[in-house]
């Protein structure tokens, strides 16, 4: 199929209708306020619903709401309003209800900045809400891998019952790219049932019930437990990553999105003075690659790994936890909107390679 | 290997965004690898506004352009901001119509393209921007001449199919300028 030129946060729109979405719940903000807009003009065209709520509260809610009622449903905002969301998160967590959630950050914290950032990386994976919970989260590199991700999204949050979120700094969502739609539309009505979802009795079924209370001791930690479990599988079974000239690199960039691209970019200027480094990027910063990061960086060619990102250094932490102290691992980074150049990336590699 | 890095700028209004936009759609037209992003922030007409423009016969490594192998200035404050950035050896096409000054550089192809006045002679202030961006593909060759004129024939379609001859006849005017 031919290629088309498409503006990141219209795409991620599109991208989550073709999958199938029929629900979207939002509030606008930018940099990411092009999603409810497109949202708006074409949900009703596939008989979908988009509703713009009175606050990211009221709209988590609402997807809490539909997802239980058995609806492919999403939400999108940035930064602040992904902080306001983060208790409905809590619960649909706990309720182990599947629902997409897109971030395209801007910097904070605080009000912060319109600016690209990707200071939400604790939040997205350390949980942002209360509780023993987890989400997967893709963190899409350019508006091609954001459309491929989707349907995955969608897909993981069924098979799990649990939300899905798609990070991104906001320059993703503000260019364009060529983009190329390679799966076929979802049809919903051709997903599989989803006996657990409350839509009502009809007469003739028993109640049903979703709820994220376990008042009782022995059964709030059998809950927590059987979540856990679930967790355990995806990090065994959902880590998702992607090298670029890793193997025999004398230094090793780690990078999730933009960033990564920036890394490359360094890395080509790298090469020109014969300095030979790889990038290594996680796709899913949670589950994270952490043994296919240590193999990288284990090897016998490799002197240093820098980690590279849009924020003073939340991931470096992950790098760490997966290096296991074999190689120095080392930060750069520009935060709050500002973008580090692949100038300033040079020079923090030449640093940790202490030329 | 083709590699161009543009940086556009001007007063928003003038039509850099959509220079942008026309110059990435040929671009993607004609099989190449492209990259458009805009700086956003709290703008507003009359405000500074500029977009970057990658286009490539092999993969985009970053979309972000901070040395520009072409610079296009449609107004004073993006030529002082940007034209100590542009690589040595590349192009800056500077609006004349209201740029006053000449390059400070002399390791650039300084262009000097009259835009507003060639628009004003067409009678259609709009389309300043496309004589512009024909200066832009005469001097560099980096897309061809009809693909333009071809996806202005989709984008000006019904009542405004009469556009096409206009636009058409100013990047015409725009390449008489290289």
């Amino acid at each position: 199929m031919a290629k088309e030129l498409w503006k990141g946060n219209e795409a991620i729109a599109e991208a989550a209708i073709r999958a199938g979405c029929r629900c979207y719940f939002g509030y606008p903000i930018t940099p990411q306020s092009e999603i409810p807009e497109y949202m708006s003009l074409h949900m009703p065209k596939v008989g979908g619903i988009f509703l713009q709520s009175e606050s990211e509260v009221a709209a988590i809610n609402m997807v809490y709401g539909a997802s239980g009622a058995g609806a492919r449903v999403m939400t999108s905002s940035s930064s602040p309003g992904i902080s306001l969301k983060q208790e409905g998160i809590s619960y649909i967590c706990s309720a182990e209800l599947p629902a997409v959630i897109v971030n395209v950050m801007r910097g904070g914290p605080g009000l912060g900045t319109i600016q690209p950032s990707q200071g939400d990386y604790f939040q997205a994976t350390r949980g942002g809400g209360h509780g023993d919970y987890r989400v997967i989260v893709f963190a899409p590199a350019n508006i091609q891998e954001v459309v491929d991700l989707m349907q995955d999204s969608f897909e993981l949050a069924d098979k799990y019952r649990m939300p899905v979120m798609m990070i991104m700094d906001g320059m993703i969502g503000q260019m364009m790219e060529p983009v190329e739609w390679k799966k076929p539309p979802v049809n919903p009505e051709d997903l599989p049932a989803k006996p657990w979802a409350t839509t009502g009795t009809k007469g003739i079924h028993e109640p049903k019930a979703i709820h994220s209370l376990f008042i009782d001791p022995n059964e709030s930690n059998d809950h927590n437990m059987r979540l856990d479990a679930k967790y355990q599988r995806i990090m065994a079974d959902e880590q998702r990553y992607e090298t670029s000239e890793t193997e025999d690199a004398e230094l090793i960039f780690v990078a999730f999105g933009t960033p990564a691209r920036l890394a490359r970019a360094a890395a080509r200027l790298l090469e020109e003075e014969g300095i030979k480094a790889g990038v290594f990027r996680p796709i899913t910063i949670w589950p994270y690659p952490y043994d296919a990061l240590y193999q990288a960086a284990a090897q016998d060619s490799v002197k240093a790994v820098v980690t590279v990102e849009m924020n003073t250094g939340q991931m470096i932490d992950d790098v760490r936890i997966a290096v296991r102290g074999c190689k120095p691992v080392s930060f750069v980074g520009q935060a709050g909107g500002r973008v580090p150049t692949p100038q300033e990336v040079v020079a923090a590699a030449k640093s940790a390679l202490g030329r | 290997m083709a590699y161009n890095e543009i940086l556009i700028a001007g007063f928003g209004g003038q039509g850099v965004m959509s220079m942008g936009t026309t110059m990435a759609e040929a671009a993607l037209s004609e099989g190449l690898n492209v990259s458009w992003l805009p700086s956003y922030g709290p703008e507003m007409r009359g405000g500074t506004a500029n977009c970057s423009v990658v286009i490539a016969d092999s993969e985009i490594i970053s979309p972000i352009v901070l040395q520009p192998s072409e610079l296009i200035a449609m107004n004073l404050p993006s030529l002082d901001k940007f034209e100590p950035a542009v690589k040595s050896g590349g192009y800056i096409f500077v609006n004349n119509s209201i740029i006053k000054r000449k390059l400070a550089r002399t390791d650039v192809k300084a262009i000097y393209v009259p835009t507003l006045d060639i628009a004003a002679e067409l009678g259609n202030m709009r389309v300043a921007n496309m004589v512009m961006l024909g200066s832009y593909i005469e001097a560099t060759g980096v897309l061809k001449f009809d693909t333009v004129v071809n996806m202005l024939r989709n984008v000006f379609t019904g009542k405004k199919a009469h556009l096409v001859e206009i636009n058409r006849q100013a990047l015409q005017r725009g390449a008489a300028c290289v």
